[in-house]
């Protein structure tokens, strides 16, 4: 196979190629993996995946298109909000569940 | 200004106005309420051509907000809605014992969710569209947070999915046309590989979002467990977002592009979640979850007009039924998610068998909840047979009989599931019963009944305004865009 490796570069394909790849691992990694912590970076994957395709289409040979580079700073804007509250979420339903049962996690982490 | 931009500014003024008062931000509704409904009327008697260019910047870059005849109608709905489900709250507050510090959360969020809808519904511009998707979310699942953490956990991983899939196909659309304007995709819109791409991603996004079977899996646990009045919001408003965006994909950006055959796929998606949600609804002990699987079938019927919609030689009834059973069941839903809410609290458990007594105890809520039902069921007259009865008249003039018969097969499961509740509101009470009543608490799910019902006898009007600058009215002509007055 001889792929049109320096066509693809010049062309700027590798960063949204790259993207897609990110993108198809983030998915990978949501369905198989349980924990909703690794769900929460595996969805942050696809997101640095979605970008960097975003970003990769403003690229042009002189000038950069700003729109997508706008459009690129909002949704991450967007994205860090969302994985903030998430995590959030995520801790303090593990902070519900421990109290919830103190006899359990009594021994295996002592209240401070 | 203009009401364009006020009933996305308003909203917005008070979540900071409720963040900054705490404890005292209750209040608030009790202005919040009238304005937004001063401002959503102002809004549906504006000029047909009402729109509004976001900080002058012009399109493709700008932000075309535009008051078409869905958006008149959802952004009244959802003031009407917000209101009496705010006016209830105050009175009622969404809180779990023990829990006092939940109700003030809820208010910001409220304003939150009510912005976001309400730029949603008003916005052609896909990114912003995916802006607003995002706010509406971030304020759905802290309301569903409210009621059940492990279930909005559930709610936000999926919505965060489904959001994504939306960008993806955002991102392809600006590489593919370099505008993310809805109005100038549709004179530009191909046909391609890209675009069939985009759009494909895109509608799997929002379908998540609006949780049509079968990708409504979140939404019963979310619904049921949250707060009486957080589970109004949420089954009225949270899930209305992504259908509206949809109905602007399809039946606008992209009516060229989408086939016969893609359209029979979503209206086989909405027979299949108005069957499949019908039936769950039959199986709940749970009242709550009854209520929320009928919102299940009542998405359905939204996704299961969009077949009719494009294959109707006069499209105007079919787009009216369409739009009238999103506004049909925001009022119906939310007043049934209120009288419910009322209704468990003097009951003895939260299953159907235990509303023994309650018709005698609580009439007037039990009377709401049976207004509430008659819309839901499609029953004359109310704003749920107009909605129904015009996608059976489409369904039958297009020989689409199948879809006729879910029609009229779904109105009568939801009778079935829906008088199993209210009977057993009616069987004798084996312990007494305290009512909860006192203030308004009763008047907010009777009245939001009510206008289920009135809007039975504003047919003709309902029809006509949701018809205002309709995709299909004029499919050539981009929207007259007015431009604002300059600034003082």
């Amino acid at each position: 196979m001889d792929l049109p490796l320096p066509e693809i570069l010049s062309a700027g394909h590798l960063y949204a190629l790259t993207g897609a790849v990110l993108v198809g691992l983030g998915l990978y990694a949501f369905i198989t993996l349980r924990h909703p912590l690794r769900q929460l970076l595996a969805v942050n994957v696809v997101g640095a995946g979605i970008f960097l395709i975003l970003g990769s289409l403003g690229r042009g040979p002189e000038a950069t298109d700003p729109l997508p580079q706008a459009l690129v700073i909002t949704g991450i804007v967007v994205a860090v909000a969302l994985t903030a509250f998430g995590a959030a979420i995520i801790v303090r339903l593990a902070e519900t569940r421990a109290a919830a049962k103190p006899a359990d996690d009594d021994n295996a982490r002592p209240e401070p | 200004m203009s009401p364009l931009d006020l009933v996305v500014a308003v909203p917005l003024g008070f979540v900071v106005a409720a963040l900054m008062l705490g404890r005292a931000a209750r209040g608030l509704i009790l202005l919040a309420a009238p304005l937004m409904a001063g401002l959503a009327l102002w809004l549906a008697l504006l000029p047909p051509d009402a729109a509004f260019l976001v900080g002058q910047w012009d399109l493709p870059l700008g932000i075309l907000l535009r008051a078409d005849g869905v958006a008149r109608l959802m952004i009244l709905a959802t003031a009407l809605v917000i209101g009496a489900v705010g006016l209830h709250a105050l009175a009622e507050p969404p809180e779990k014992p023990g829990h006092a510090a939940q109700a003030e959360t809820f208010w910001p969020l409220v304003y939150l969710l009510w912005a976001g809808a309400n730029a949603g519904f008003l916005t052609t511009d896909l990114f912003n569209l995916y802006v607003t998707l995002e706010m509406v979310s971030l304020a759905a699942v802290a309301l569903a947070a409210m009621g059940s953490l492990a279930a909005a956990l559930r709610y936000f991983m999926i919505a965060l999915l489904g959001s994504l899939a939306y960008l993806l196909g955002v991102a392809l659309i600006v590489a593919r046309y370099n505008t993310v304007d809805v109005t100038l995709l549709a004179q530009v819109a191909e046909p391609d590989l890209a675009t069939l791409l985009a759009l494909g991603l895109m509608t799997a996004g929002l379908l998540i979002k609006a949780a049509l079977f079968p990708m409504h899996g979140w939404l019963p646990p979310a619904h049921a467990a949250a707060p009486a009045p957080a589970s109004a919001l949420l089954s009225a408003i949270a899930v209305k977002l992504g259908f509206v965006i949809l109905v602007r994909l399809w039946f606008e950006g992209f009516a060229d592009v989408t086939g016969p055959a893609s359209l029979q796929v979503m209206g086989g998606l909405g027979a299949g979640a108005v069957l499949y949600g019908s039936v769950q609804a039959m199986r709940q002990q749970r009242l709550k979850a009854l209520v929320a699987y009928s919102t299940v079938a009542q998405v359905g019927y939204l996704f299961l007009a969009f077949p009719l919609v494009a294959g109707a030689i006069d499209p105007g009834d079919a787009w009216a039924g369409m739009t009238l059973q999103a506004v049909a069941h925001m009022l119906a839903k939310a007043a049934m998610f209120l009288a419910a809410g009322l209704m468990l609290k003097a009951a003895a458990g939260d299953r159907i068998a235990d509303l023994g007594g309650l018709a005698q105890a609580m009439p007037l809520t039990v009377t709401a909840f049976g207004l509430a039902a008659v819309s839901l069921m499609g029953l004359p007259p109310s704003g749920g047979f107009t909605a129904k009865f015009l996608l059976l008249t489409a369904a039958i003039e297009q020989g689409a009989f199948l879809y006729a018969g879910v029609l009229i097969l779904g109105g009568l499961l939801a009778a079935v599931y829906l008088f199993r509740a209210l009977s057993a509101c009616f069987a004798p009470a084996t312990t007494p019963r305290a009512p909860v009543t006192g203030g308004f608490r009763t008047a907010e799910p009777l009245a939001l009944a009510g206008l289920a019902i009135v809007m039975g006898f504003a047919g003709t009007a309902l029809v006509e305004l949701s018809a205002i600058a309709a995709p299909w009215d004029a499919p050539a002509a981009a929207p007259a865009v007015t431009l604002p007055e300059a600034a003082p």
